[in-house]
């Protein structure tokens, strides 16, 4: 009979830890859910502001775009198309043999941009010409002007 | 000859290895006894080979042989001599090779330190570092032989090492990163041989440990360097760009940090266990997503590396092998070591588990967005790239939970509810670090903005708690060199990450970037300094020409500094480089580069005024040498 009831709460602890086991394992999961959704709130609500669409200029050239778009405009410096003035605004035309767009940018440009090769420059369209803010030029492995591919940056 | 010497040792390396991940695992399931103990002299024959092929690279950089085309295209015989010896890992081909010689290092040291581990776990260590190793000489030789030749028309003199990488940090910063993110195999086949033999006996999270805290240094030590490297060499001024390549080595650092603490709760209490080696997984197989990510030009970067197709499917290849036949073993056998165990509420554990979960989002959130340019190109054909806006303003706030509780699990006991006392206790430092945080920026700058406050109270918040974390600790024991080893490294990673915190606070707010246009002889001022742009002339180096500046700053009447920024073009593939001229101090930085000429003798000039940067690599550099010191202590060895 005394051996019973021992076996008996031995048998109710242990379902207590289980209980407690699962619980406490529920809270877990929900503790993990959580994070799971306000990370995919701030992803999404990040993402949806700070997506820059790429376009080379063919592609420009085709379809109309938004100058509230923040885009990014690949393809290779035109040569002779460098312009610099006396403040530090330089104006260049970046083509990919199709078609060109003209871009304005204020600042030093990176050693890497040179006329005929590749360059990647963001910004937003003013009056059929790139508004850049930045203008990215490739550090290659081998260093030569990546070729102005719909892949270059 | 010598080169064809080099190709054949590789070939015999890779053969080696082959066996090492075949032999043993034969002798296990025959119960051949010898084949078993021959992991051992096969790993360190199979290194022994790796090796000799690296030095005769090297020969060939040294003697000028530019028949092999890999020397041809990444040195010169006017190279000088330290970049000549480094030049052999500026490439595709030589930094595979570099992949392989390090990893070899790490198979070695294993072999060396493991006298306390049993034969049957040793055998599947070595076994899983020689399929990851003869997967890499098999790249290699498949893919990308360093010892081609041009034959038997071979170019007089080479195309010159990329001049961006004739820089002391750019020697050092990538066998740094290598060991870190290679370091990580050896706790990814520890992870896989405790699920193979599932002996919940085996403390494994103990043998395990200064493996990871290692690898986190170099890991940590590769980071900044080149974090340093991008923000002087360059030209950039920045710390941080959110690029891809750096995103690919920061996630496994977010999980390296998982993992260091959850193998502290796994030896400390037995819970945890399954995610711990889960993490010990994952921090390999991110090093290698990253390693694909980069290698084979799907994503575009800053830093392009070799974007060979055939090397990126290869790369796949192995990356799925690895990912599948990995995952495969947790699947079926973590199960078997999972001990059921109760966190308690506001332990140290749920702490720990806590700020896992959160890093482990984090890393997650910065690979979706690493990722999300190609699944969105996927789905739509359209090219899109994701702003380094998205990092900052997902993985921060993410990250404020992590650093809030950081300085606050020391304090809190394993298996034990004491968080409010706790916070009772600290509770005034809390407050001290938020009235600081408001006054400080007031008083120096009268600033008052929300995110200089958030931040600078969470810096000074680590720091003070570290501080008093540490006088208790120096109390009990009665002197600061009666702390254990593990100790003084937490306290140090600990302390160096509010340190961290302060520095990007401070030099996010408070940097001033001008890009103005000036001649000689006219002055700027910039913040409380004037620069003068002194004179200008030509320069001439050993394979570059060029110009340097002279610029003069001075802070008050007496103090001037004189500042010597470059433009170097460098002459045999013509290219470009600045040489930034920086004016450092602990508290800020003034940082000058020269742009462009302009006509009538102007230049386009950029200076900076970088408040508090060097806290950042401060921060981390307190990180590696807590790691480090962490590591050799007594007590995690078993």
């Amino acid at each position: 009979m005394a051996k019973n009831t021992k076996n008996r709460d031995h048998q109710a602890k242990k379902s207590m830890k289980i209980n407690t086991i699962h619980r406490r394992r529920l809270y877990f999961l929900s503790l993990f859910g959580l994070a799971i959704v306000i990370a995919s709130f701030l992803v999404m609500r990040a993402l949806d502001k700070n997506i820059n669409l790429y376009y080379t200029p063919t592609e420009l050239a085709k379809q109309v775009i938004s100058n509230k778009a923040r885009i990014r405009v690949g393809g290779i410096v035109q040569q002779g198309s460098v312009v610099r003035t006396e403040r530090l605004e330089v104006f260049f035309t970046i083509t990919d043999l199709d078609h060109h767009i003209q871009v304005k940018y204020t600042g030093i440009l990176p050693d890497l941009f040179k006329e005929g090769q590749g360059v990647i420059a963001g910004g937003y369209l003013r009056e059929d010409a790139l508004q850049a803010d930045e203008v990215l030029a490739k550090h290659d492995e081998n260093y030569q002007p990546p070729k102005g591919s719909r892949h270059a940056s | 000859m010598l080169p064809e010497i080099g190709l054949f040792c590789l070939i015999l390396g890779f053969l080696m290895a082959v066996l090492q991940s075949v032999l043993p695992v034969l002798g296990l399931r025959y119960r051949q006894v010898a084949w078993i103990d021959s992991a051992r002299p096969l790993a360190l024959g199979q290194s022994f080979f790796s090796i000799l092929a690296v030095l005769i690279l090297v020969l060939s950089f040294l003697e000028n042989d530019f028949s092999v085309q890999y020397a041809a295209r990444h040195s010169n015989a006017a190279l000088p001599l330290l970049y000549k010896l480094s030049a052999w890992w500026g490439g595709h081909e030589g930094s595979l090779l570099l992949w392989i010689f390090i990893l070899n290092i790490w198979t070695v040291s294993v072999v060396l330190c493991s006298k306390h581990l049993p034969m049957a776990f040793l055998a599947r260590v070595l076994v899983i570092l020689g399929v990851i190793s003869a997967g890499f000489y098999g790249f290699l030789l498949v893919t990308s032989n360093p010892f081609l030749r041009f034959l038997p028309l071979y170019p007089l003199d080479g195309q010159d090492l990329n001049p961006l990488l004739q820089d002391f940090g750019l020697i050092v910063h990538p066998p740094l990163l290598y060991i870190g993110y290679v370091g990580f195999a050896v706790p990814f086949a520890f992870a896989l041989s405790a699920l193979t033999l599932s002996d919940p006996a085996i403390p494994w999270a103990k043998w395990m440990r200064p493996w990871v805290l290692v690898s986190f240094a170099f890991l940590t030590l590769g980071i900044v360097l080149g974090s340093w490297w991008a923000y002087y060499e360059l030209g950039w001024g920045g710390w941080w760009f959110w690029d891809p390549v750096e995103n690919a080595s920061f996630i496994p650092w977010l999980l390296g940090i998982a993992l260091i603490h959850l193998l502290m709760t796994t030896d400390k209490r037995q819970s945890l266990q399954a995610l711990t080696l889960l993490l010990a997984l994952l921090v390999f197989i991110f090093s290698l997503i990253g390693a694909f990510l980069v290698r084979s030009g799907i994503l575009t970067s800053v830093h392009a590396f070799a974007s060979d197709p055939s090397r990126g499917i290869f790369l796949l290849k192995g990356l799925l092998v690895v990912v599948s036949a990995g995952l495969l073993v947790y699947g079926l056998f973590a199960k078997k070591l999972n001990v059921a165990s109760i966190v308690e509420p506001w332990s140290r554990e749920l702490l720990i588990l806590i700020s896992v979960l959160f890093l482990m989002v984090g890393a997650f959130s910065i690979f979706l967005g690493t990722l999300f340019p190609l699944i969105y190109e996927l789905f739509t054909q359209q090219k899109i790239s994701v702003g380094f806006p998205y990092f900052n303003a997902v993985f921060v706030p993410l990250m404020l939970p992590v650093l809030v509780l950081m300085p606050v699990g020391p304090l809190v006991k394993w298996g034990r509810n004491a968080f409010k006392e706790i916070l009772k206790k600290m509770g005034a430092l809390g407050i001290v670090s938020l009235f600081l945080a408001a006054l400080l920026p007031w008083f120096l700058e009268k600033i008052f903005l929300w995110p200089v406050i958030l931040g600078l109270s969470v810096g000074f918040w680590i720091l003070l708690v570290t501080l008093k974390t540490g006088y208790q600790k120096v109390r009990a024991k009665g002197s600061l060199f009666a702390l254990s080893k593990g100790a003084v490294g937490m306290l140090l990673a600990h302390a160096g990450i509010g340190v961290l915190v302060i520095g990007v606070t401070v030099v996010s707010y408070f940097e001033i970037e001008r890009d103005v246009v000036m001649g000689v002889g006219q002055s700027i001022s910039l913040k409380q300094e004037k620069i003068v742009f002194k004179a200008l002339k030509k320069i001439e180096g050993p394979n570059y020409i060029g110009y340097q500046g002279h610029f003069t700053l001075s802070h008050s009447q007496h103090q001037t500094k004189d500042l010597y920024p470059e433009k170097r073009i460098f002459i045999m593939p013509g290219t470009r480089l600045t040489e930034t001229a920086i004016d450092p101090g602990f508290w800020q930085d003034t940082y000058i580069a020269l742009g462009e000429p302009l006509k009538n003798n102007q230049w386009t000039v950029r200076l900076y005024h970088k408040p508090f940067v060097r806290w950042i690599w401060l921060g981390a550099l307190m990180v590696a040498m807590g790691a480090l010191i962490a590591a050799i202590g007594r007590r995690h060895r078993a």
